[in-house]
């Protein structure tokens, strides 16, 4: 029993740490991205001109940028309405996170769930919008969760390396996806190609500024998005449920010690993921396409994983880190139609910052005159 | 999961694995069982007349006459063998056999479909084994990859990146300088990528699953940048040749053997000799031996003098190397183009190979071949037009794959410090 004592020691120690940063991490916290995204902007500007893209034009491109996520109301709401997908499933990949999961299935979790709240979406003809767009958010959770929860199931029944099953899941699910998008009662009429039909006007979520202009595409999902980040907050931090996900992914074997039932802890962990991405889905097309078709999810599945890293598991972390990329990818968009650079750049600026906050050290070579009193402070400890 | 803790109380490591076993045995003998069902009820009954697998063509020196047996009482048989293998399952101390059991099993499944789905028809067997070598080709060397960098405990969710980059670099630098520089030039790059790898995560202490993560991004959207900015303008930058197969002498001409491992491009064998190479390395050699070590426990192994921070660098640069010849596969072995993101997810399924595979070389190839054979099959049975839809078909193998991990390999064990930063004292 003694070993049991000392692992539990060793995890209060590790919860205690993390209660009361030090300096140094605060810094970590907070001169770190500012660093990442300024020396990530800059390569990015190194790789357009190693292209043959004139300075005049890397300039235009980084207003572009600018202007197409936070300078006009237009871009705001293009931001918002790319963060929310990203940020509900990069919640949930942050939740496996911190229950110790690697959960690369959040692409797969986000196509099932889209699949089951389009199929809610376009059934149930006459019910009121109040009633509907809970039904189908609910059958977008209730089927993601569903689906990572196998993976879930397989790694505490058989210790099947949840990296491996939700990989496999994320390949069978596209070949579902295409196989449901044929079947006769979900194909769009006198379409033969691959695609539903589209959900009801009482499914879509509803968009919020049209009021200001029509083409405004912000929805309600926004504020799900905001109450998620609180209630993930709250689960993680608050509740008992929480603890005992955070103590299984700190120390497995002294949260087994400590009596809490890992199978049960696992399977909740990745069933909760799977219902954020799903309800990510859900989102998707109840919100943005009203439809679903082959590849609906785009990619964003694998986006939250970076979303969930560069906001270091916090909830509140990935809502920033949610809103960042959002923003990058609306100021993508514009900087390819007015720059004429292909959004892909994006994709290298994603993933310099993300490098430099995951590696606080390099910063810290990079840019030493930043840092003394991390360093002192360091030393101290 | 509590029957675990109370009984772990008295004689604690051998009863867990003892019960897990005989477990496994059961769930295995329970899917062989829904196997010998499967392959009786509808394969069986569902099929008449004779299955007709061509093994040669015409063409070839010594053709062998096409094999033909009869549909419905060949998958009768083996659906008796299926139930005696999932029967064995039950009875006391067979479990060790578990893993054969299930594996031959799912073997003797896949035969009985094929019988099944080829009944009246003819069906290429060789050309679709020569498909699964050519397909699991960069599956394996991604899988390899893995293997070289968990074995000293860094994990490699980077292998699609360095795929990517490798097939990027050997269709650039291939349209320019010709086959052998683009090889050159994608083995170098897939080594720089590992050795950013190990940088970030041995001196620079990343998180190994978030680098890996960032070196995917940042491959991507290089690529991604470069082939929509500049090669949509000068297009002679992505036009490389494509290396020619090379027919070994007298062993090509062999039936069936011949064409399916013995008339490929140089990649093919290059991947043959490389798992064979890190076998032997990893487990025959010094070097091998100490790099297990740092996966193992480095503060042991640097207590015994060997450098942990080197000893990953050069495994983790080999990774790269390794998985830059798999990405020149892409190109410089079978299309001679660059795609946006055309590896595609191999590099995961490389990954879940790996593992699969148990952290071994040899068992991340079988573990590739699986995979392409499963690939090659759905391909080839498009064209047998079988009732099932072909989407079903293309998920078998994931399943199958969920499956066997599941049921076979279980808790594989992953090198001991997987994952885990080295901090020199």
């Amino acid at each position: 029993m003694n070993n049991a004592q000392e692992s539990t020691v060793g995890l209060s120690e590790a919860l205690l740490r993390r209660a009361a940063p030090s300096r140094a991490a605060l810094e970590d916290l907070v001169v770190v991205p500012i660093f990442a995204v300024v020396v990530a902007l800059v390569l990015g500007a190194a790789a357009m001109l190693a292209t043959n893209v004139d300075l005049a034009t890397v300039g235009r491109s980084y207003v572009a940028l600018l202007n197409g996520s936070v300078g006009s109301v237009n871009a705001i709401s293009e931001t918002l309405t790319a963060a929310v997908p990203l940020t509900l499933a990069g919640l949930g990949i942050a939740l496996g996170f911190r229950a110790g999961m690697f959960n690369i299935g959040a692409e797969g979790q986000l196509l099932i769930g889209g699949m089951a709240a389009v199929i809610a979406g376009f059934s149930f003809a006459g019910l009121p919008a109040i009633v509907h767009v809970p039904l189908v958010l609910l059958a977008g959770a209730l089927a993601g969760g569903l689906y990572a929860a196998i993976a879930g199931w397989l790694r505490a029944a058989t210790g099947a390396h949840e990296v491996i099953s939700t990989i496999m899941l994320n390949l069978i699910s596209y070949r579902l996806v295409d196989y449901l998008l044929r079947l006769d009662f979900i194909q769009r009429e006198g379409r033969s190609d691959p695609i539903s039909q589209s959900v009801l006007e009482s499914a879509e979520l509803p968009r919020l500024l049209i009021w200001l202009d029509p083409n405004l595409r912000l929805h309600a999902g926004v504020f799900l998005m905001i109450a998620a980040v609180i209630v993930i907050n709250w689960l993680l931090f608050k509740t008992r449920l929480g603890f005992e996900f955070r103590a299984s992914g700190e120390n497995p074997d002294a949260a087994r010690y400590a009596g809490m039932k890992a199978g049960l802890i696992i399977v909740l962990a990745m069933g909760l993921a799977g219902a954020l991405a799903g309800l990510a889905g859900a989102n998707q097309v109840s919100g943005v396409l009203g439809r679903a078709s082959p590849g609906f999810s785009a990619g964003i599945g694998f986006d939250a994983i970076a979303v969930a890293l560069l906001g270091r598991s916090h909830p509140w972390g990935v809502l920033l880190a949610g809103l960042l990329f959002g923003a990058l990818e609306a100021g993508g968009r514009q900087m390819q139609v007015e720059a004429g650079v292909s959004i892909d750049l994006i994709g290298i600026i994603q993933a310099l910052i993300i490098v430099f906050i995951a590696a606080p050290l390099l910063v810290r070579t990079l840019f030493p005159w930043g840092f003394r009193k991390a360093e002192r402070a360091e030393r101290e400890e | 999961m509590d029957k675990e803790t109370t009984s772990s109380t008295a004689n604690p490591e051998s009863r867990k694995l003892d019960s897990a076993k005989v477990r496994q045995a059961h769930v295995s003998g329970w899917i062989l069982l829904g196997l010998a069902v499967l392959a009786a009820v509808v394969f069986g009954a569902g099929s008449e007349g004779i299955a007709t697998f061509r093994l040669s063509r015409p063409t070839d020196p010594w053709a062998l006459p096409n094999l033909s047996i009869p549909a419905a009482s060949t998958n009768y048989l083996i659906a008796a063998l299926l139930a005696f293998l999932g029967v064995r399952q039950f009875l006391r101390g067979n479990v060790r056999w578990t893993s054969l059991s299930l594996g031959s099993g799912l073997l003797l499944a896949v035969i009985a479909f094929l019988v099944w789905a080829t009944a009246g028809k003819g069906f290429s067997l060789t050309g679709m084994l020569q498909a699964t070598v050519v397909g699991a080709v960069p599956i394996a060397l991604g899988g390899l990859a893995g293997v070289l960098s968990e074995r000293v405990a860094v994990v490699n969710i980077a292998i699609e990146g360095m795929l990517l980059a490798g097939a990027f670099t050997g269709a650039l630098v291939g349209s320019l300088l010709g086959g052998v520089g683009g090889l050159v030039a994608a083995v170098t790059v897939g080594g720089l990528f590992g050795f950013i790898l190990a940088a970030l995560v041995v001196t620079y202490r990343a998180d190994q699953i978030i680098a890996g993560v960032v070196i995917n991004l940042f491959v991507l959207g290089v690529t991604s940048y470069v082939s929509s900015q500049v090669y949509s303008e000068y297009r002679f930058l992505n036009n490389a040749p494509v290396f020619a197969p090379i027919r070994i002498p007298v062993l090509a001409d062999l039936p069936v053997i011949g064409p399916v491992l013995f008339q490929h491009n140089l990649f093919v064998y290059g991947a043959i000799i490389m798992v064979a190479m890190a076998t032997y390395y990893l487990f025959h050699t010094r070097l091998g031996l100490r790099a297990r070590a740092v996966g193992e426990h480095p503060r042991a192994a640097d207590t015994l003098g060997i450098n942990v921070y080197r000893t990953r660098y050069i495994n983790v640069t080999m990774a790269g190397m390794v998985a830059g010849f798999g990405g020149a596969w892409l190109t410089l072995g079978s299309v001679g183009r660059f795609d946006e993101n055309m590896t595609n997810g191999i590099g995961y399924i490389g990954l879940a190979a790996m593992i699969f595979g148990r952290w071994h070389p040899v068992g991340a190839l079988m573990a590739a071949l699986i995979f392409g054979f499963a690939n090659s099959l759905q391909q080839k049975l498009a064209l047998l037009n079988t009732p099932i839809p072909s989407e079903f078909l293309a998920m078998a193998p994931y399943i199958a794959t969920i499956v066997l991990v599941a049921g076979v390999v279980g808790r594989a064990r992953a090198p001991a410090a997987d994952g885990q930063a080295y901090v020199k004292e």
